[in-house]
């Protein structure tokens, strides 16, 4: 802590201008004094002797003269074991301590530790004295819950170091010191469990960036066959209100085939977050065996607390995926909703009075969002392990219409766009993905061509739809109409997912090959029909079929017999008229 | 006694700015003026200057009024005394009783900690079908009602008002009209609601920053209740008017409007209002229905818009009755897996089957030919506006699932329905099952459009 101090001059909503004596730091962090209360600030702009400041509290009550005291510090997240299944807010607050604290109610200027310094790791060292080291190496581990937790030389240590002290295999609190590392000049540096690191600035102790080429698997077959996901890469979801963004989100946090998921709920409702930590604890992670909040940290900063922390939640999250990546292991992190990050953003330029861009957006919109998808991205570290930050962002337009700017800034980034739309949502057609809006640029978990089979017969299909409501039923050749009815059978049978379902409701990758293998089958199959209503009959028939189909056991011998039967169906009917 | 200020530099809409110090951001203070004494809120310091919101305007305000800061924000008075009383959006009585001034609280207090809330499990049984059976509303649920104005939506809410099995009732009213002001005193007064009910009213034609203040002081009173226990409703309307002040006031301020003039942080100030809603793990909850107008019945508008991403669902209300297709309750299904055990069954078939009518409607407009199965998809749809839709149907959800049966037995057999045997078999009106049994018909499978089926649906099919 610096003693450099302000004193306030001004207080617009949630920014307040201080008079400085001494030098700031740009975005440092500044505290604003009343009373007995210190509240966390930000300086987003200095102009001579006056710095504008970001308050991430309510300012009510702080008066002109107050004093603000300059930290010296830019916003930073403690990084160690203990992060697993922890309940933040966006400046990292544990929630659930801050209720034993305060109660019901959140209360403005309490900061509790991140991590809990008494808690003892038991630590085993993975180097010895004499190595030399640089920061991300493992200086040894831990067990957090499922995993191996790796003690990393800090981030902030940019030379080469020699290890000249190493703490024994025991127990240890976050903050002991576990390991003593001299520089080349024959500094030391004292390293303990836990580790800080400036949230805005990407962790980039790893030797290597590499291509997201393999697909991360959701379990939603809408996705993971017609618009993919990579490790590593990076995707949003924008949906008018009601469209199921957020249920989307909960379904991908809970079958998604990564190690550990973070949720980011940004200003979006509590309920919603509710849910997550309410049932997480109970829900049963298939690969693990274990609760599914072993997996799992939430950050929650919700519509209605401070806005100003709604864009710390974010780099909150990353920054946190960023550190586990360094483990090694594979983070998917979903923020809900960055559109509400964007407005904050604007909130905040709009009381800066800088010139507008677009909707009143800040003209650096763009570029904020652009570096923040840029934090995603698959890594090969210093030791030759690959660890990924893949981001999953829903998106809130106004209006429920992309062409706004932050759905346009978002499309320009991320590698696959989700697009969901009311029509089908009305419809209940979950999810509401549109199969022929959204696009990605991965690669799929089945056959490339028969993907591009399927979207033909959708795309043909919802001409022939559009066509139909002109002219009528009875005005639609029998080629078309087939055509017509294939495209809604895909839609029922294969895009179409009850997340209320066990099975059914999530779908692995190798069930998805085979399922969409005959699928397509199917589809290639020559139909002749005599009259509409026959080919109608048949393809409620095989629809019915291929939903049961959904809900049986992966090779179970329900499973078999029912293909065998599906299989029949379409040859009766193929050979009837044939 | 604290300073009194008299150097007010500018008057610009409703907010004023004097010289003062020592001054505390969002505190209050008393004007003095020939009109009598108004409340004004302090919105911005820059240096010694103080800009404040005075809440009955600006007008007959003279640059030589005294202003007198009072040292504390906005607050109410909360006992059980307010019970049965009415007051205008600065606290004052506007039923002649006498003003309240123990144990104040201050409003607009911070957030509920997401740690302690609760999933909500308890549904809210209002009488009305469209809400009970198709969108059942939960306690703790933050609903707004969609609705163009001309539409009833002041008599359902005091319908939801009188029926709901609630403690405490606060209504809020922003920009009311007189008329619907006292059509809600009355109504809540000839129901014997009145002695549990407290009415926060802002009418069209008072000073347009008192609007800006009735949520808080609702939500703040009912957040009282709400710790000690009690289950508390929150009725506003119409949160179009709390918007279009806002927008009043950012624009006075010189604010960069964002979109068609609303300020940049409408979402926000609509959120935290809203989200006071809540079931808390050990205390009372806040259950709150907002009427929002749509602006041309366009739900792109900024207020609805902005309040549909915050609210856990939406009732549409159109042509006097509570559409249900676009109406949704979020948290329904918390709620309806543990009625009665055909209340999903009924719902999701019945919506089903109206949907079927709607294009048949379509189709019929456009002079295609009717099938059988479109004329009998039309009778459906006509019993099923007339019997269930209508607003005027009042009775309680069980009779609302019969009835549900019912309309379905008129119009077609168990399994042109899709219902699954066993609950057709338990439910479906005996007298007709009996019928139909003698002269079963041809199968209409083809017919049969499946909605969102369960597993279980599916398995029972097999």
């Amino acid at each position: 802590m610096s003693d450099r101090t302000g004193k306030i001059s001004g207080i617009n909503g949630n920014m307040i201008v201080a008079e400085f004596e001494d030098y700031v730091l740009q975005n440092e962090v500044a505290y604003a004094v009343t009373g007995e209360e210190k509240l966390k600030s930000e300086v987003i702009r200095v102009r001579g002797r006056k710095a504008d400041l970001q308050v991430y509290e309510n300012t009510e009550g702080l008066k002109v003269g107050d004093n603000v005291e300059f930290s010296g510090e830019l916003l930073s997240v403690e990084l160690g074991p203990g992060l697993l299944t922890q309940i933040y807010d966006g400046l990292q607050n544990p929630l659930p301590q801050v209720a034993d604290k305060c109660g019901y109610f959140l209360k403005r200027g309490v900061y509790l530790n991140a991590l809990s310094y008494e808690q003892k790791w038991e630590f085993t060292p993975e180097s010895k004295k004499g190595d030399k080291v640089k920061a991300g190496d493992f200086l040894g581990s831990v067990p957090e819950g499922i995993f191996r937790h790796f003690i990393m030389v800090p981030f902030s240590l940019r030379d080469e170091y020699e290890i000249v002290k190493m703490a024994a295999k025991g127990n240890y609190a976050g903050k002991d010191v576990i390991a003593e590392l001299k520089d080349k000049k024959g500094n030391i540096e004292k390293v303990s469990m836990i580790q800080t690191w400036p949230v805005k600035l990407p962790i980039k102790a790893y030797s290597e960036k590499l291509k997201p080429a393999d697909p991360l698997i959701t379990k939603v077959r809408i996705i993971d066959t017609l618009v993919p996901v990579a490790r590593g890469g990076t995707y949003c979801i924008p949906g008018p209100f009601g469209a199921g963004k957020t249920v989307l989100q909960q379904i991908t946090s809970r079958h998604a085939e990564v190690d550990i998921v973070i949720i980011a709920a940004c200003g979006e409702r509590a309920g919603e977050v509710v849910e997550t930590l309410r049932e997480f604890p109970e829900l049963k992670d298939p690969r693990t065996g274990k609760s599914l909040m072993e997996r799992t940290i939430i950050i929650c900063n919700t519509s209605s607390m401070p806005v100003a922390a709604r864009e710390s939640s974010v780099y909150t999250a990353v920054t946190i995926a960023e550190y586990y990546r360094q483990m090694g292991l594979n983070v998917l992190l979903l923020p809900d909703s960055t559109s509400r990050w964007a407005q904050a953003m604007r909130e905040m330029s709009g009381r800066l009075e800088e010139i507008p861009g677009e909707e009143a957006f800040p003209a650096y919109l763009e570029s904020r969002i652009a570096s923040f998808y840029e934090r995603a991205g698959i890594v090969r570290l210093n030791n030759g392990k690959i660890g990924s930050v893949t981001i999953g962002g829903t998106v809130s337009p106004a209006g429920g219409n992309f062409e706004e700017p932050v759905t346009q800034a978002t499309l320009k980034v991320v590698g696959a766009f989700l697009g969901l739309s009311r029509e089908r949502s009305d419809a209940r057609k979950y999810p509401a993905i549109d199969p022929l809006e959204s696009w990605s640029k991965y690669k799929s978990v089945v056959n490339r061509e028969h993907v591009e089979y399927v979207k033909y017969v959708l795309r043909k299909s919802a001409e022939v739809e559009q066509m139909m409501k002109v002219v009528g039923e009875e005005g639609t050749a029998m080629e078309d109409f087939t055509e017509y009815l294939k495209g809604e059978f895909i839609d029922a049978v294969y895009l179409q997912q009850n997340a209320f379902d066990e099975i059914d409701g999530a779908t692995p990758a190798k069930r998805q090959e085979y399922v969409f293998g005959v699928l397509h089958e199917i589809l290639k199959s020559e139909f002749t029909f005599g009259t509409k209503d026959e080919a109608r009959h048949f393809f409620h028939g095989l629809r019915q079929e291929f939903k049961n189909w959904n809900s049986d056991p992966w090779e179970s011998d329900a499973f078999k017999n029912r293909e065998k039967s599906l299989k029949e169906r379409v040859k009766k009917q193929v050979k009837d008229k044939g | 006694m604290r300073k009194v200020y008299s150097r007010i530099l500018q008057i610009v809409g409703d907010v004023i700015t004097v010289e003062a110090e020592e001054v505390g951001n969002q505190e209050l203070a008393e004007i003095n003026t020939s009109r009598g004494k108004s409340l004004a809120q302090v919105i911005k310091l820059d240096g010694n200057k103080v800009s404040l919101q005075v809440f009955a305007g600006s007008r007959g305000v003279s640059t030589g009024d005294e202003v007198r800061f009072l040292g504390h924000r906005m607050q109410v008075s909360f006992s059980d005394n307010l019970m049965g009383r009415i007051f205008d959006g600065s606290g004052i009585p506007r039923d002649n009783g006498p003003s309240l001034v123990d144990s104040m609280v201050e409003i607009g207090g911070p957030s509920v900690n997401p740690a302690k809330r609760i999933i909500p499990d308890r549904m809210v049984r209002t009488g009305i079908p469209m809400i009970d059976v198709f969108n059942s509303l939960v306690v703790s649920q933050k609903l707004p009602i969609f609705s163009v104005a001309g539409e009833p939506y002041n008599e359902l809410l005091s319908r939801i008002a009188m029926q709901a099995e609630v403690d405490v009732i606060i209504l809020g009213g922003l920009g009311l009209k007189y008329d619907d002001f006292l059509f809600f005193r009355d109504t809540l007064e000839e129901h014997g609601a009145l002695s549990r009910s407290i009415l926060f009213i802002h009418t069209a034609s008072d000073p347009t920053v008192e609007c800006i203040m009735v949520p808080d002081m609702c939500l703040a009173v009912a957040e009282q209740f709400a710790i000690k226990g009690k289950d508390v409703l929150v009725l506003l309307t119409d949160m179009t008017n709390f918007a279009d002040a806002l927008k009043e006031v950012a624009i006075t301020m010189e604010q960069i409007p964002s979109n068609r003039g609303y300020p940049g942080d409408l979402y926000s100030q609509l959120a935290s209002r809203y989200e006071k809603a809540v079931d808390f793990s050990d205390a009372g909850s806040i259950t709150v229905l907002a009427v929002t107008t749509m602006p041309g019945d366009d739900v792109t508008h900024p207020v609805p818009d902005n309040t549909g991403y915050i609210t856990e669902g939406q009732f549409y209300l159109r042509n006097g009755r509570i559409e249900p297709f676009g109406s949704l309750s979020r948290l329904k299904q918390q709620v309806n897996g543990k009625t009665r055990e055909d209340h999903r069954t009924v719902m999701d078939t019945m919506i089903q089957l109206y949907a079927d009518f709607k294009d048949t409607k379509e189709k019929l407009a456009m002079g295609f030919q009717m099938s059988k199965w479109d004329e009998k998809l039309l009778r459906y749809g006509d019993l099923f506006e007339n019997k269930l839709m209508s607003l005027k149907v009042n009775i309680p959800l069980e009779k609302a699932l019969d009835l549900g049966w019912k309309i379905m037995a008129e119009c077609f057999s168990p399994e042109e329905t899709g219902v699954k045997t066993e609950m057709s078999d338990k439910f479906w009106p005996k007298e007709k099952l009996a019928a139909e049994r003698e002269n079963r018909e041809d199968e209409t499978e083809e017919e049969q459009e499946e909605g969102p089926k369960t597993v279980e649906d599916l398995n029972k099919q097999e």
